[in-house]
């Protein structure tokens, strides 16, 4: 069971109100295409994603992108329960979509790094801290339903 | 994953811009790994302040930062290169290699905060794919 401390929470739900999931969601996963090129073979059916223009610009991973970051409010909303609230969609990783649960820490590093450059200085040690906490707990519970 | 002519370009024009922030991106570095990681502050039980932007940190982080200067240097060859501080690492710090990856992705974290548009997604795969290389130059001679 996770413990959150009440300023961790309040780090998270702050983090979370002030982000543009239709912004921040395209940006993490673009940048997780590029930086890690072999997570592109998830996406073959996503059309033109040969260099990283095209990439940036793809329709379908902005509109991916923005579903992930949607998918990760779940976790915020119910921080207490994240490992039962993902039970489903850690089934569909494995089961459909047969993604390597590896893959979760490289976008969760990507995501991180893009909400870093958004927040600037004001993304202090303690909060990438909690925030790579939250992450670890929900890459945790994608994984958790493979086997 | 070895470096292309492309990667050691965008790593040189990129580090042109940055150098000069070396001190900071090293303290600030250096600091967010001893806090986001509290693993790696083993390491340094011989400091007096671990705390964040402490004297020892922003000193240390400032060693490291100059060691990567160097590395920049020497990007055609990092072995050879970074020899004397391989063997520093492997018999000397023995550090645990899984923490040369904690201290990169600290490193590019501080790059994301200080130039936002800098850091684009090219130069982050560059400059990923570069400290990976000092990492294996570093662990060159550990075993």
């Amino acid at each position: 069971m996770v413990e959150w401390t009440e300023q961790e929470r309040s780090i998270i739900t702050s983090i979370f109100s002030n982000l543009d999931y239709e912004d921040v969601g395209p940006k993490a996963l673009s940048r997780c295409l590029i930086v890690y090129p072999w997570t592109q073979r998830y996406f073959a059916s996503f059309g033109n994603l040969y260099n990283a223009d095209a990439i940036k610009t793809n329709p379908n991973i902005q509109a991916h992108g923005t579903r992930v970051l949607h998918g990760l409010d779940r976790a915020v909303k119910n921080m207490d329960n994240i490992k039962s609230t993902y039970a489903e969609l850690s089934v569909l990783h494995s089961e459909k979509l047969h993604v390597d649960p590896d893959n979760f820490k490289l976008l969760a590093d990507c995501l991180t790094i893009v909400i870093a450059a958004k927040m600037g200085s004001g993304f202090t040690p303690e909060m990438q801290a909690t925030f790579q906490k939250f992450l670890a707990v929900v890459v945790s519970a994608l994984g958790r339903q493979y086997h | 994953m070895s470096l292309s002519a492309k990667d050691k370009k965008t790593v040189k024009t990129f580090w042109a811009k940055i150098s000069s922030n070396g001190e900071t991106i090293g303290a600030d570095a250096l600091s967010r790994m001893l806090v986001v990681y509290p693993q790696t502050k083993t390491y340094f039980s011989h400091w007096k302040d671990l705390s964040p932007g402490s004297a020892p940190v922003k000193k240390h982080g400032a060693t490291v930062m100059a060691g990567v200067a160097d590395a920049v240097a020497k990007i055609d060859d990092l072995t050879s290169g970074l020899l004397s501080l391989s063997e520093l690492h492997a018999f000397t710090l023995r550090v645990d290699p899984s923490n040369f990856k904690i201290l990169s992705h600290s490193i590019l974290v501080v790059l994301a905060i200080m130039f936002p548009t800098d850091f684009t997604p090219e130069v982050h795969v560059a400059m990923d794919k570069f400290l990976a290389a000092v990492a294996r130059a570093l662990s060159e001679k550990y075993r």
